[in-house]
């Protein structure tokens, strides 16, 4: 079969340079001759030797750590950026998403940005007249076709963005992080047309960090490290190896050096990781594991420290703790605190460990910090459109919530 | 099944590929309609405000100027010489400063998704070329309010020629500015002066055979907007150009244009890493 993309030894090259300015100003290129030798410049392969092809119908994944040179990759394949190198051979009408909604303007209505983001896209008025209905149905916003887009919230906005992407029918695709946005709702039928796309014998290149999408979805996997494929395969294993990976490197990181030793209690061993043993998202139980021994003591509570980024994010409560009164001197003991899914916001975090006993007197048994680390990172399920910002403060715990008309 | 066959290589080839500019046509149509709406949603006067602009500058200009300095404007009646000459001129300047931002004000555009670049400067142009159809409606009634002879046969070929050719010497120097806007984000403060030193040189106000000098009236006619002004007062009667001054203006036209056009393509492949 004639593979429909063929990508050939693509590397693309930046220059680093090391002067604070946002911009080139045509100052500094009058002038710049009078201070060369001062800046330094490097480069910077964001891509190297990138080669594969891809086959009519084939859904891939593409995955990588934050800053392996995927959305380098689909820029260059989007054709809004030209690599330095290499070639790309396709056969068949190219669009890609990077975002849904390009180009939206707040101070037209509906109707008109349905036309102007179809026309961006690609679409002919013709398609967009036909599929109009479809469109409009889709995203749900029929009421609200002559408002003026800023009068639309976020999660509307999102839903007709996406729903004039979804219409969008080239014989490749090349999608970006676009479907993890929206509620989870419209995520599902969002993910249901996509699958539909593909079924339909489209070719579909998708980026995502989202590995349960992209084992649905996709047939084969790339991983990218660095700039480089490290991996092509099956999506299955692709997944198994960038999680492998991933989690060992970060095991390396989990155990503490040597067991700590106090004079009351001692560590002897500590891991963090999700229940199946992968990366940790946000929306995942994220386990801490820490095995101990009791040297002498027999009344005490365990407290979790958890530090992200700089700060102190929380201590453990000792409410409802079950009762450690039963392990007795010289015993070795396991504990497993378990924090919620969504309550950790993404970032780096560090934790530490306290024993004491807060009744009566307050006696402080064993304290340690900075005893394992890892990274939470943002399975992207509640992004929105401002998700290059992230979400504000330590701690996002799901509240129970109630309204009620008075 | 028609194939698409397309390649993505590191240098892209300076030939525009008009196959794919007339697949993006309607973008054209879209980009103005979003720039024409959303200038106007806002402005109190609406439409009102592109007509009045010239209107308010001939008033002020036939009342000073035409008194007293200058005498004769070629059997003209000023006030349409004036006019006639404003409305064609704001068509190049705000073509001109439009397209030269057009990059910068789509940039998060730009850097999310291909299309051929060019149809950014020129929809900006058309812009301009909405407000200029509107101050050019208002000129007709003029015409007959100043009693002004007009050679209508002549109007009919000579009119859509001047605008076209005004439309032609703003892309040029549009598509250059543009580029280099994106590319020396400080290059912007230099537009509106070069724009300003251009009207003063250009035949708007005053005309051609004011200048006394015949060597400075040909370098003058190096000035792309010459040639759009001269042909649009032809049908005026009385209006005589020589074909040496309209051959020169329109040369220097389409250098203007090929040479923007050449740095623009140039520079096009990287906007994305610049904007």
């Amino acid at each position: 079969m004639t593979p429909i993309l063929e990508i050939r030894d693509i590397g693309k090259k930046f220059r680093l340079t090391h002067v604070q300015e946002p911009y080139i100003s045509l100052r500094d290129q009058f002038f710049g001759f009078l201070k060369r030798g001062h800046e330094r410049k490097e480069d910077f392969w964001a891509l190297k030797g990138i080669t594969f092809n891809v086959d009519p119908g084939e859904s891939i994944g593409i995955i990588g750590r934050n800053g392996a040179g995927k959305s380098t990759l689909l820029k260059i394949l989007s054709k809004i950026t030209p690599p330095t190198e290499g070639k790309i051979v396709g056969r068949g009408r190219i669009a890609s998403l990077l975002e849904v909604g390009t180009g939206f303007h707040p101070e037209l209505t509906g109707l008109e940005n349905i036309y102007l983001n179809g026309s961006i896209l690609g679409m002919r008025k013709k398609e967009i007249d036909a599929k109009f209905d479809a469109i409009v149905d889709f995203a749900e916003t029929e009421k609200f076709l002559d408002t003026p887009l800023k009068y639309y919230s976020s999660g509307m906005q999102l839903r007709l963005a996406f729903s004039v992407a979804a219409f969008l029918e080239p014989e490749i695709l090349v999608i970006d992080e676009v479907l993890a946005v929206g509620d989870a709702e419209f995520q599902r039928k969002c993910l249901k047309k996509m699958e539909d796309v593909n079924k339909g014998g489209r070719t579909v290149l998708f980026v995502s960090h989202n590995m349960e999408a992209v084992r649905s979805f996709c047939s084969r996997g790339l991983i990218i490290d660095q700039g480089k494929l490290q991996f092509a395969g099956a999506s299955n294993q692709a997944i198994q190896r960038y999680l492998e990976n991933l989690s060992q490197e970060q095991r390396r990181k989990f155990y503490p050096p040597s067991p700590v030793e106090g004079k009351d209690f001692s560590l002897v061993g500590c891991e963090v990781g999700i229940p199946d043993g992968t990366a940790i998202s946000n929306g995942d139980t994220i386990q801490v594991h820490f095995e101990l021994l009791n040297q002498s003591r027999n009344k005490f509570s365990l407290y979790l420290f958890v530090f992200r980024n700089e700060s102190l994010a929380f201590v453990s409560s000792d409410l409802h703790q079950p009762a450690c009164d039963s392990i007795g001197e010289s015993e070795r003991f396991e504990v497993t605190f378990s924090i919620p899914p969504y309550l950790l916001n993404p970032g780096h975090c560090r934790i530490g460990l306290m024993i004491a006993d807060f009744n009566g007197n307050t006696e402080q048994f064993f304290n340690q910090m900075d005893l394992l680390s890892f990274d939470v990172e943002e399975n992207g399920y509640r992004r929105g459109n401002r998700y290059s910002l992230g979400w504000s403060g330590a701690v996002s715990p799901i509240l129970k919530i109630e309204a009620k008309r008075n | 099944m028609k194939m698409h066959y397309f390649e993505i290589t590191p240098r892209r080839s300076l030939s525009i590929d008009l196959k794919e500019l007339s697949d993006f046509a309607e973008l054209f149509y879209f980009f103005s309609l979003r720039d024409i709406k959303v200038k106007y949603k806002h402005a109190g006067l609406g439409i009102v405000w592109a007509v009045l602009q010239p209107l308010l500058l001939m008033l002020i200009l036939s009342l000073f100027m035409g008194q007293t300095l200058v005498k004769d404007s070629g059997g003209i009646n000023y006030s349409v010489f004036v006019y006639s000459g404003l409305i064609l001129w704001f068509l190049f300047s705000t073509g001109v400063s439009q397209a030269s931002n057009s990059l910068i004000s789509n940039a998060h555009i730009l850097k999310k998704i291909y299309f051929p670049r060019l149809i950014v400067p020129v929809s900006a142009i058309f812009v301009a070329l909405f407000d200029f159809i509107l101050s050019f409606i208002v000129m007709i009634p003029m015409l007959i309010l100043f009693d002004q002879p007009v050679d209508w046969m002549s109007a009919v070929v000579y009119w859509p020629i001047a605008i076209l050719l005004c439309l032609v010497a703003a892309l040029g120097p549009g598509c250059l500015l543009a580029a280099l806007n994106a590319k020396y984000r400080d290059f912007r403060y230099t537009v509106p002066f070069i724009i300003q030193f251009l009207f003063f040189i250009t035949p708007v106000i005053y005309p051609v055979n004011t200048v006394k000098y015949d060597w400075i009236r040909y370098l003058l006619c190096l000035n792309p907007m010459h040639a759009p002004i001269a042909l649009f007062r032809m049908p005026f009667a009385g209006q005589q150009t020589e074909m040496l001054i309209l051959v020169l203006s329109t040369g220097s036209s389409c250098l203007f244009l090929l040479w923007g056009l050449y740095y623009f393509k140039r520079s096009e492949t990287f906007f994305a890493d610049f904007v």
